[in-house]
């Protein structure tokens, strides 16, 4: 993993902190989440603490401290959607996963993701799991949909 | 200078300058929540916010900078209720358990609280929820109390440069805490405990292990044995009301007898047992010009800095144990012995100022078959709480001596706290080791100032050597960084993390006005003004235990005894 991480750094040749950012992306493209090791390694490159690295990451929505599940849900939180009630789907999407936004479930078939706005407000509230959109949802609806899956993969 | 009005009154201010040291200076009170002296101000609590003329909104007074126009109102009513609105926010999530809060009675929320009239809750927030990160041996920080004011995170980034703590996530999730939330034990922190000094309420705060003390005192089985440092004998005196910067080191012994310890030495014994073997150990390098300059390592914090950050200067480091350690292993080797008493009998207690000391105790170096020298650390804050506990007025109790052989001290011995008061103690040593009499005038004023970085020039048979004290630990990172460079050649190298040294150490009386740091250094210095034995090998007892037991400094037994051995081999 760590020359992986090296081969990015050189090929991108960072020249000071304002690249950490682009940089940070980088590495979740390659390895669909930020991976401890990876905030080690740029703290050497850059010269800058792990904390720090770790908090700039923290504050921007699009970085994954965990990898992907099978299934990953992304429930819109933008205004629209917050407003027509997406804060209720995000906790029973939380009550039937048992995991918090950022997290994946045990069995790695579901991760959740708490995105601040997925651009499609005139369908909201909406969810995507991988690529399906399901819109004007609630929660009673996703609980449903989330069943679906478990039985598809049990069969 | 400028004349400006505040509150229809015109003052005196200097241009440029941030109105809120012109408000101060003017004997004006404005309250502040994340301002920080000798920061650069960020402005983001907003608690400093004056009303002023010409402007639409309220401006911060920490961070903006004076003008000729300017008129000024620090207490008109829009202002009054904006602060107000302000901390009812931040209680609108706290715990709100200030009873039994290790804060109660010194926090600033509740100051500003009191300050500003808050008596109904107007905002009902979720209860902030965090999990208390216990995991460190030194440092408990408790997420709950939070109140993100962020100085903890300054004062580790800006003073320290150790950056251990950040702020994680955004907006109402914001939390701080180490990287990935791993704990402060797997951070980098280094347990110097400045955090505590710095946080406003209850979220930063040592960890105690007082009820163990309070056990142990009563069970007969056990020799409770405590040494205090001179920090502490200078600081205490400001908890019980006495004038800052008094020495009440002889009502501490009288103080912890009342209380049930068996016996009360005194941590400067140590620090002479340590700056003989130093000055020994220095003049030994010198001579074979080996493994200079010699690194001091009686500050916990430092030491473990330096481990991860410089491990090839390990070679520099001195062998000889800080002199908590030193005492432990005295206490639990030479004196059990001595007395007739089984090890595993002797509690020994380290009264001190430093929280990295709890912490240091813990080190394998330091213990023996898994039994620590030291077996509890108690700060000086804690002292006073154990003090208060025991309903000990000190106003009240005659003055004790400190118990024999231990607790007898050179000066130097007690100079330990101060930054540059090792060096001064190796100076004196090390100039009659090397030339038979002793350094006249004792006193070296170049290490007594409070400059960051203090220079001395040691002289032995027509040579300089550069001895370096260094406290705060981004000054200690220039000197490494400079000597690595080949800009300056020391010799010998004193550096504690803190600034101001011990004196001002993470287990210090909170919430202390400024200048109290300025008595406690007068304080150890004049302990060394009128003391009688200035030198650490002419301390008596040292002479004692040297002739009956250790033989001369670098003996074997000494090594034995006062030695790391990770580090002795590699001598």
């Amino acid at each position: 993993m760590e020359d992986k991480i090296k081969n990015i750094l050189t090929e991108y040749r960072p020249s000071g902190r304002e690249d950490l950012i682009s940089v940070l992306q980088l590495i979740q493209g390659t390895f669909d989440y930020i991976p401890e090791e990876a905030i080690n390694v740029l703290s050497q490159e850059f010269s800058l603490p792990p904390s720090k690295i770790y908090s700039i990451a923290t504050f921007y929505n699009q970085f994954r401290f965990t990898s992907k599940g099978k299934y990953h849900i992304k429930v819109c939180n933008g205004t629209a959607c917050h407003i027509y009630g997406s804060e209720e789907i995000l906790r029973e999407i939380e009550k039937q996963l048992a995991i918090k936004p950022g997290q994946k479930t045990n069995d790695g078939m579901f991760s959740l993701e708490a995105a601040p706005c997925i651009g499609a407000c005139s369908l909201s509230p909406v969810v995507r799991i991988n690529s399906a959109y399901y819109k004007n949802t609630t929660a009673g609806e996703i609980k449903e949909v989330l069943q679906l899956y478990r039985n598809n993969e049990e069969q | 200078m400028i004349e400006i009005e505040v509150n229809n009154k015109i003052i005196e201010a200097n241009k440029g300058e941030f109105l809120l040291s012109t408000l101060k200076r003017n004997g004006m009170h404005v309250p502040t929540l994340c301002h920080m002296k000798d920061l650069f101000p960020t402005g983001s609590c907003r608690m400093c916010v004056v009303e002023m003329e010409g402007m639409d909104n309220l401006v911060p007074a920490c961070s903006y900078p004076v003008n000729e126009w300017m008129r000024i109102k620090t207490h008109s009513p829009r202002v009054v209720s904006a602060r107000k609105m302000l901390v009812e926010l931040l209680l609108s999530n706290h715990p709100d358990d200030c009873l039994y809060c290790i804060r109660n009675g010194n926090c600033e929320l509740q100051k500003l609280a009191e300050e500003l009239n808050v008596h109904e809750r107007r905002f009902f927030g979720n209860r902030a929820k965090g999990k208390i990160d216990n995991s460190s041996p030194s440092v408990v920080h408790n997420p709950e109390k939070c109140i993100l004011c962020g100085r903890c995170v300054r004062y580790c980034d800006e003073i320290l440069q150790v950056s251990a703590i950040d702020f994680i996530g955004r907006g109402n999730s914001a939390t701080i805490g180490t990287e990935f939330n791993h704990g402060l034990n797997l951070s980098t922190c280094i347990d110097c405990g400045q955090c505590i000094m710095v946080c406003p309420t209850g979220a930063l705060h040592e960890k105690t292990s007082q009820n163990k003390i309070r056990q142990v005192i009563h069970d007969k089985t056990k020799h409770v044995v405590g040494f205090f440092d001179s920090g502490v004998a200078v600081s205490l005196a400001e908890e019980f009301g006495f004038k800052p910067g008094k020495n009440i080191e002889q009502l501490i012994t009288t103080a912890l007898r009342i209380i049930g310890f068996d016996k009360v030495y005194d941590s400067g014994f140590a620090g002479d047992l340590m700056i003989n073997e130093m000055a020994h150990e220095w003049l030994t390098r010198i001579k074979n010009n080996k493994n200079l300059p010699l690194i001091a390592t009686h500050c916990p914090s430092w030491v473990k800095y330096a481990e991860r950050n410089y491990p090839e200067l390990k070679e520099h480091f001195t062998a000889i144990n800080p002199p908590q350690e030193i005492m432990g292993s005295i206490i639990k080797n030479y004196y059990a012995h001595k007395a007739g008493l089984n090890k595993e009998n002797i509690y020994v207690v380290s009264l001190t100022t430093c929280t990295a000391r709890k912490e240091e105790r813990l080190r394998k170096n330091y213990t023996e078959h898994g039994i620590s020298y030291v077996d509890t650390v108690m700060t000086t804050r804690e002292l006073a709480d154990f003090i208060k506990l025991h309903g000990i007025d000190l106003n009240q109790i005659e003055e004790e001596l400190t118990d024999l052989p231990f607790g007898m001290s050179s000066t130097v011995g007690k100079m330990v706290a101060s930054p540059g008061g090792l060096s001064e103690g190796i100076a004196r040593t090390a100039f009659y080791k090397a030339n038979n009499r002793e350094l006249r005038p004792p006193r070296i004023t170049k290490l007594r100032n409070n400059k960051a970085r203090k220079e001395y020039r040691f002289r032995k048979n027509g040579h300089e050597y550069l001895m370096l004290a260094v406290h705060g630990l981004a000054e200690a990172k220039n000197v490494i960084k400079e000597m690595k460079q080949g800009h300056i050649y020391p010799d010998f190298i004193e550096i504690l993390t803190c600034k101001e040294g011990c004196l001002n150490g993470g287990g210090q009386p909170l919430r202390m006005p400024e200048d109290y740091i300025n008595y406690r250094r007068k304080a150890v210095y004049n302990i060394d003004n009128q003391g009688a034995i200035k030198t650490a090998h002419k301390n008596p007892e040292i002479e004692e235990l040297y002739s009956k037991y250790l033989e001369a400094p670098g003996s074997e037994k000494s090594v034995k005894l006062l030695y790391n051995p990770e580090l002795t081999d590699k001598k």
